[in-house]
Formats: C-alpha cells, structure tokens, sequence
C-alpha cells in the first residue's frame, strides 16, 4: 500500500510548559518515511510530538498538518500511562485503534473486529485475543499498543521512546514494523535512544535540545560535533538548574 | 430445616410486611445503579471520593430540610445540587491549580460537611440529624422508592451511552484525548451519576451506609470478574444479595437494616478477597504450592 503522505510544518514554533519553553524556535518539515528525534533528556522530545498532535498549544509560531485532521495522527506516548492491570482484554485494547471510525457509538463490525485481530497476528500476539493485558509482560503490552496503532492504520505515525525498557526481541520485530510503515510512505517520527538502531534504520534525524541542533540526513546530522554541542547545551541547563537551587535555598 | 422453615426465614418477612417489600424493593434498586458506579470509581481510582461525594450531598439535604422538613424531593434535590456542586468545584481545582484531586475534594466535602451538621442542628433536633445520616430503608414511601427506581433507569441508559468513552478514559485517557474522544464530558456524566447514586442511596440507607453498598460490591468484584462489563454484573448481584441478606439479617435479629445491609456486604467482600478466583489469597497460596510442588 502507498499512501499519499500528509506534510508536518513547523514555522518559527516554540513550545513549553506554563510559559517555560521546552522547544524554542523551531523551523522545517517532516514528509514520508522515518524520521528519529534524539537528544538529550529534557531537549524537548515528546513535547514537540504533543505539540504535534495539538495536545499542546504552541507558545509561538505554527504548526501545520496538511492533509490529515490532527485526530487522525497514530501517537503512542512514552511507556502509554495506561493502567497496566486494567480489567480489558487485548482485543479491546487494538479495537481502539478504530476509534476515528466508530467513535463512541457506532457498532463494531465482524470486519472491523477481524481487522484488530489480524493486526494482533501482525505483532505476534495471533489468540492472545481474550487475554486480559494485566497477564501480558512489558513487551507483549508495547506489541498490543502497536496493534493499535496498525490497526488506526493512520498515514502519520508518532512513536515516543517505543523500544525503552522492552526486550530484544520485541525491539526487533516491532522494528520491522515501524520501517514497513515508512516503506509504505506513511510519515514516521520516532523519539529514539539508541544511536546505532537510528544510523541503521532511520533515513532522516532531528537532533534537539531544545533548539534543533541539526535536522535532515542522519549521517550529516548525528556528527561527533554536534552530538558533542548536543550534550554541552544540556550541561548548560543542568547547571542553570543548580543555581537556581542554590538561589533558592 | 424444613420448607416452612426456609419460608418463615426468607418469605414470611416479605409476604406478611409491605414496609419490607418496598425496602426490599430499593435496595434492589439501588443496587443496580450503585453496582456499575461503583466499579467506575474503582478503575477510576477514586474509591474513596464516593466516600467524600456522600458527605458533599448532606448541606444541600440540610437546606432541603431546613426549608421543606422531612421532604424527600427538597432534601434530593439539595443533595444532588450540593454533590454536584462540589464534584465541580473540586473538578475544577484540579484543574487549575497544583492541588491533587484527592486533596481537592477531601477539602470541599470537609466544609460541605461541617455545613450540613450545622444546618440541620439550626432546626432539627439530633434525631432528624441521625436520619439524614443514617437513613431508614424499613420507612422507604412511594415517593423513594420512584426515586430510587427512577435513578437506577437514568443511571444504566447512561451507562449503556457512554460506556465505551467511559472505559477508554479509565484505561487510556491520553489516548482518547488525542483521537478527541470527549473524554472530560464522559467524567462529567459519571459525577453526575455517582451524585445522582448518592442522593438514591441516602434516603434509604442514610449518607453513610450508601457508600458502602457502592465501593464493597465494587471492591470485591475484582476478584471475579475480568473485564468491565463483567465487574459491574458481578458487583450488581453482590449489592442486590447484601440487600436481601442484610434485611432478613435485620428482621429477624432486630438489627438496625443499614449498618446490617452494609456489613453483608463486607462479609461478601472478605469472602472474595479469601476465595475470589481471580487473585484471592486462596487461590494466590494454592497456586504458590502447585509451582514448588
């Protein structure tokens, strides 16, 4: 399947928390295929994919998604704040993912419902159906959230930190997923740790702390130089934090 | 025990007194709204907000009283005004400034609270305050009893209307507020149902003892039942069972019907949390014994 992707637009976009910015003056765009987000703790990641998907109002400048109602945009938050041993079934949690389509109170076909259960097959958990996901282990509950995702089957896909904390394995194969998306055209940003798996797998890169310190190409973007002035600016705010303490105290 | 046994035991108390039936009647009634609001509050972890929500309804029942006497509609509508009014308040704390809702709530129901005590005392005397309090399900009129019935039919169409955002809040309120789900008027719609269980419960069984028909079938459900729909059948049955033990348990033992009904309840929940198939102590050290074994 080849989707027409939806282009992201950020213009001169600042965004933060009670008027203290995370991100500052963001410029550029994100088209089909995977791009990763890095950088340091605290550089404004996830902040830039809740502002993305409008969870979050910019502070200042715009940003834009062409093509696509916002709604429309499959986000899998860091580690979901789900309630891990919540009285819910693995099918129910990758029905979900039909929300946009049925939203609260249009029926669930036999066809939507097979669709959930082929995108469960898709992560490997085929007749883990009736589980509840309170049985499932940290890496079986991220594939159930991918279902999820397969199953909203949207043309933009945002990921925060989906391999943190999950086994090998898992990893792997819901790796394989995330670049059969972007292989397919959807748009992909994906917040990433691990440098190596972005060097292999991830044809673009936006590294950020809390200005983008590079964006475009992996290979021009994550340069010894810039990692290094990457970590510099987070050293610069640790120490403005302790000084803060310090002014406090 | 012979048949006529069982039938003096179980029936008679039923058959001969009408008071009985109808207090039969409500506590079946209130069991099927109280059942599903309480499981809700439970996966909301709000458990012990039904608590305070119970004691935010009494100002608004002490205005009722002060202004009307013992009048079901004016203390009912003053109870669900003044429980509302506080689920909002505190909604709207929470909100907006650093408080926790917890804390939030507890705050408003300590002043609602205090309020009503002093209401009532400006005009009743104590006895009064102990029937606010405590309610008296053996006295339950038609006027209650179409309260309580009316409340039960509102709460499960609500219910069935907004159960599967009701769900998905509980379990992923991020998720369903990035695909714009509506969650925060679903949270609405529950207070008001939890508000609505409350001012049904506390004409018959009193502000107090209405929580626990609330939260003990609630608690004790999770022990049997492994999805949503299934918990709030399981807790229904149980409320409904505490209802019809806890009267007889009252009749024939002259006990006080609420505290009665109520500890039935928790009986049933002890029960579970020895014996529930699903996480029961029981069960957890014969499972424990299999793996060493």
């Amino acid at each position: 399947m080849s989707v027409m992707a939806p282009r992201i637009e950020l213009d001169d976009v600042t965004l933060g928390y009670e008027r203290h910015p995370a991100v500052h003056h963001l410029c550029g765009g994100f088209g089909g295929g995977a791009t990763a987000v890095c950088g340091p703790n605290g550089g404004g990641k996830s902040t830039l994919l809740k502002g993305v998907m409008g969870l979050l109002r910019p502070l200042g400048g715009h940003i834009k998604v062409h093509g696509l109602d916002r709604r429309d945009i499959a986000y899998l938050p860091q580690q979901a704040e789900i309630d891990t041993d919540f009285p819910i079934s693995v099918l129910d949690v990758a029905l979900l993912g039909h929300w946009r389509r049925v939203g609260a109170f249009r029926p669930l076909t036999r066809a939507l419902r097979a669709q959930a259960s082929r995108a469960l097959e898709g992560v490997g958990l085929g007749g883990f159906e009736a589980r509840p996901i309170g049985s499932l282990s940290a890496g079986q509950r991220q594939r159930v959230l991918f279902a999820r995702v397969l199953v909203a089957d949207s043309p933009v896909i945002l990921l925060d930190e989906p391999f943190t904390a999950i086994d090998h394995r898992t990893t792997t194969d819901l790796l394989d997923l995330v670049l059969g998306w972007s292989g397919e055209g959807r748009t992909v940003i994906a917040v990433l740790h691990d440098f190596e798996q972005v060097r292999l797998h991830f044809p673009r890169t936006l590294l950020l702390a809390r200005e983008a310190i590079g964006w475009g190409p992996t290979a021009e973007v994550l340069t010894a130089a810039n990692l290094a002035t990457a970590r510099a600016m987070s050293e610069a705010w640790d120490d403005d934090a302790h000084r803060c303490e310090r002014g406090a105290a | 025990m012979s048949p006529a046994d069982l039938h003096s035991w179980l029936i008679a108390p039923f058959a001969d007194f009408s008071f009985m039936r109808r207090a039969l009647v409500a506590c079946l009634a209130l069991a099927l709204g109280a059942g599903p609001v309480g499981v809700f509050l439970v996966l909301r972890r709000m458990s012990l907000i039904g608590d305070t929500m119970s004691h935010a309804v009494l100002p608004g029942a002490a205005v009722g009283f002060l202004i009307a006497g013992l009048s079901l509609p004016a203390m009912s509508l003053g109870g669900f005004v003044a429980g509302l009014a506080v689920a909002l308040l505190a909604g709207l704390v929470t909100r907006f400034t650093q408080v926790k809702e917890d804390a939030s709530f507890a705050a408003f129901f300590m002043i609602s609270l205090a309020l009503g005590v002093l209401i009532v005392s400006l005009k009743g005397s104590n006895v009064d305050l102990m029937h606010v309090l405590f309610g008296s399900i053996l006295a339950v009129d038609d006027a209650s009893l179409l309260l309580v019935a009316g409340v039960a039919t509102v709460s499960l169409f609500t219910f069935a209307v907004i159960y599967r955002p009701l769900v998905a809040e509980c379990f992923d309120s991020g998720f369903l507020r990035a695909v714009g789900g509506g969650g925060g008027a679903c949270h609405l719609l529950f207070l008001a149902l939890v508000v609505l269980n409350m001012v049904a419960g506390f004409q018959a069984l009193g502000t107090l003892m209405a929580v626990g028909l609330m939260m003990l079938p609630a608690t004790a459900a999770r022990f049997w039942a492994r999805e949503v729909w299934g918990l709030a059948a399981v807790a229904v049955l149980m409320a409904m069972a505490s209802g019809l033990v806890g009267l007889i348990a009252s009749y024939h033992a002259n006990l006080p019907s609420g505290p009665a009904i109520v500890l039935t309840a928790g009986l049933i929940y002890l029960l579970s949390l020895g014996f529930g198939r699903r996480g029961g102590l029981i069960t957890r050290l014969t499972r424990r014994r299999h793996l060493g074994g």
